[in-house]
């Protein structure tokens, strides 16, 4: 499959997990990520590997503790409600620094909401999502390429930093088809050999001295240490982990920043704008966390006016504003509950945004 | 010349434990290690400890071990096994763990046949937070949250996991043991041995040894006493022998 073929998201990216030498992969129904585990349940087998629909999200996550603390490359797939059951167990990888991979297909909420797409988990994802004080690796694909090689790249920073890694994925972005290259690489299993031995992980004390994983520390100060442990890891990776694109922001009167499918239809606005000489661009995170803070507030040096984006009712534009710190105005339009939002929506925001005073 | 006829298993640490005089998981953890040692498979088993008074078991096991959330130990258990089936897992499950916030976790398990061995034990209340009702309690049986006895209206009747699981296809092997007198510290011993051969020999299917195990600090009992709690109360309710296979 090194040709160009047309898929859905969920599958492009479940294939592209398989070639990114996921051993093992959990879930549990849920709509619209149906297709993960239908593809999971044949491919794995073909390959050899572990499929389990289990029992619930919460034995789906704790599944792939299991997996990953014998230092198996493990995955789960879910969407909103789903990843909200799978808390408890994000907080205990985070904490017992365990790397995975998590796919959050979302869709609208809160409560039992819907099954249109929608970006209402960025707060859950990004901030925590689970108790005490932690980071999981959070990407917001805005289409099924990136979709799709984000998932090696969230692998090998799961491994390298042994944290849990989200991909932060919409309704639209896992079932809508688009052409897509899925890497091949089919010999990666377990460890990319770039990366380092899993030393840590539980193989049998064949030898050598017990391994413990564990997320428990009860002396005095202990827990507090690795709180410091934890948050020395969290600023290296915010240091030299930080994704994003940038697009025709260098001259703009109007900067939108959106991740996700809202880029795609934030662009297709831009665009809009541009024909009619309006000068907008866009600020894209690829990483929601790392957050490109550094990238929004050099921009907002140049004064432009922000417009964030979102299939929410404003959650990535307090990470924005924190950001632009106040130099910029910072404006947020968005549709939340599976509301999607038209180019042609937002393109009225940009002109209602841009247009200027006449003189008298 | 003067012969060793008995020591330390190489399976447990030289240490003490934090447990209270008179528990049961002194015990357990004892019975386990020797079965580790004779079995000879201290390298390649990877031991769980749960959220309970045993959540430091991997203090006292000189296994690789995982500590995990409160009753998750089988759906981690099911994860290490599927993608490590060479390697020996145990879980080591208290009554709250097992039998009330890990229900689905021990019933799916079992559904499923994972091949895997998993250690209850059953001391009838929550010890770690302090001697609330389990759902083992016995009626009557006064704990931190059940002043007046636990009542069978409101509180229900204690829960027997142990024949629960044996109706599943997938369970192939349930005993029940108590830890409350040598020979039948003997038949723990013997159905723990049991349990790990089965996962060995690559048998199809959930072993299960619960251990009545006695809780003397929350029964408000003497050590003794509370052997014999097991013995004249607790056996009524939880009879000892092999549920299944």
């Amino acid at each position: 499959m090194t040709d160009k073929v047309l898929m859905c998201g969920n599958e492009a990216m479940a294939e592209s997990a398989i070639q990114a030498g996921c051993d093992a992969y959990f879930g549990y129904p849920i709509t619209p990520q149906n297709e993960v585990s239908a593809y999971m349940s044949k491919r794995m087998a073909e390959e050899k590997r572990v499929f389990i629909q289990s029992e619930s999200e919460l034995a789906a996550i704790n599944m792939v503790f299991g997996a990953s603390a014998t230092g198996k490359r493990s995955m789960t797939s879910s969407s909103s409600p789903g990843i909200s059951l799978m808390q408890e167990g994000i907080s205990y990888l985070a904490a017992a620094e365990l790397p995975c991979v998590i796919v959050n297909v979302m869709r609208g909420g809160p409560g039992l909401g819907n099954i249109a797409p929608s970006q209402g988990d960025y707060f859950q994802s990004v901030k925590g999502g689970g108790h005490g004080d932690y980071h999981c690796i959070v990407f917001g694909p805005s289409g099924v390429q990136e979709f799709v090689d984000i998932v090696p790249l969230a692998f090998d920073l799961a491994d390298k930093y042994r944290i849990p890694a989200i991909i932060l994925a919409d309704g639209i972005i896992g079932q809508m088809m688009e052409p897509v290259i899925i890497p091949q690489n089919s010999k990666l299993k377990t460890q990319n050999p770039k990366l380092p031995q899993k030393n840590w992980a539980l193989t049998g004390a064949d030898g050598r001295k017990q391994n413990i994983v564990r997320s428990l520390w009860l002396a005095d100060g202990a827990v507090e240490q690795h709180n410091y442990d934890l948050q020395a890891k969290y600023r290296q990776i915010e240091k030299k982990e930080v994704l994003c694109e940038q697009y025709k922001v260098d001259d703009a009167d109007i900067v939108l920043v959106a991740y996700g499918i809202s880029a795609r239809i934030a662009r297709g606005a831009i665009e809009r704008a541009r024909e009619l000489g309006i000068k907008a661009g866009l600020i894209r995170p690829i990483t929601l966390w790392p957050f490109p803070s550094e990238q929004i507030s050099k921009t907002a040096d140049k004064l432009p006016v922000f417009l964030v984006v979102e299939m929410s009712c404003g959650q990535m534009v307090e990470d924005v504003r924190l950001a632009v710190s106040g130099k910029a105005p910072v404006v947020f339009w968005g549709r939340p509950g599976g509301g999607i939002p038209t180019v042609e929506q937002v393109f009225e925001k940009i002109q209602e945004l841009t247009i200027k005073p006449k003189k008298k | 010349m003067m012969q060793k006829v008995f020591t330390r298993s190489k399976t447990l640490k030289d240490c003490p434990t934090h447990y209270c005089p008179g528990c049961g998981h002194g015990i357990a953890h004892r019975l386990i290690a020797e079965v580790v040692d004779e079995l000879g498979i201290r390298g390649k088993t990877i031991g769980i400890a749960p959220v309970g008074c045993a959540v430091l078991a991997y203090d006292y096991f000189d296994v690789d071990m995982v500590e995990v959330a409160h009753g998750r130990a089988p759906a981690v258990a099911t994860g290490m096994k599927r993608t490590n089936p060479d390697k020996i897992i145990f879980s080591y499950q208290g009554d709250g763990d097992l039998a009330a916030i890990g229900t689905a976790e021990i019933i799916h398990a079992a559904h499923r046949a994972e091949q895997l061995t998993v250690v209850f034990i059953n001391n009838a209340v929550f010890g770690m937070t302090g001697g609330q009702m389990a759902p083992t309690t016995m009626l009557g049986q006064i704990t931190a949250t059940t002043p007046q006895g636990r009542q069978a209206d409101g509180q229900g009747y204690p829960l027997q996991v142990s024949e629960l699981l044996s109706i599943l296809p997938g369970a192939i092997y349930i005993e029940r043991c108590g830890l409350n007198n040598p020979p039948n510290i003997r038949k723990a011993k013997a159905a723990l041995k049991h349990a790990f051969e089965l996962q060995m020999n690559n048998a199809k299917g959930l072993s299960l040894v619960e251990l009545l195990s006695p809780c003397p600090t929350y029964w408000r009992l003497t050590p003794p006493d509370a052997m014999l709690w097991i013995q004249n109360e607790m056996t009524k309710v939880f009879p000892l022998g092999r549920l299944k296979g």
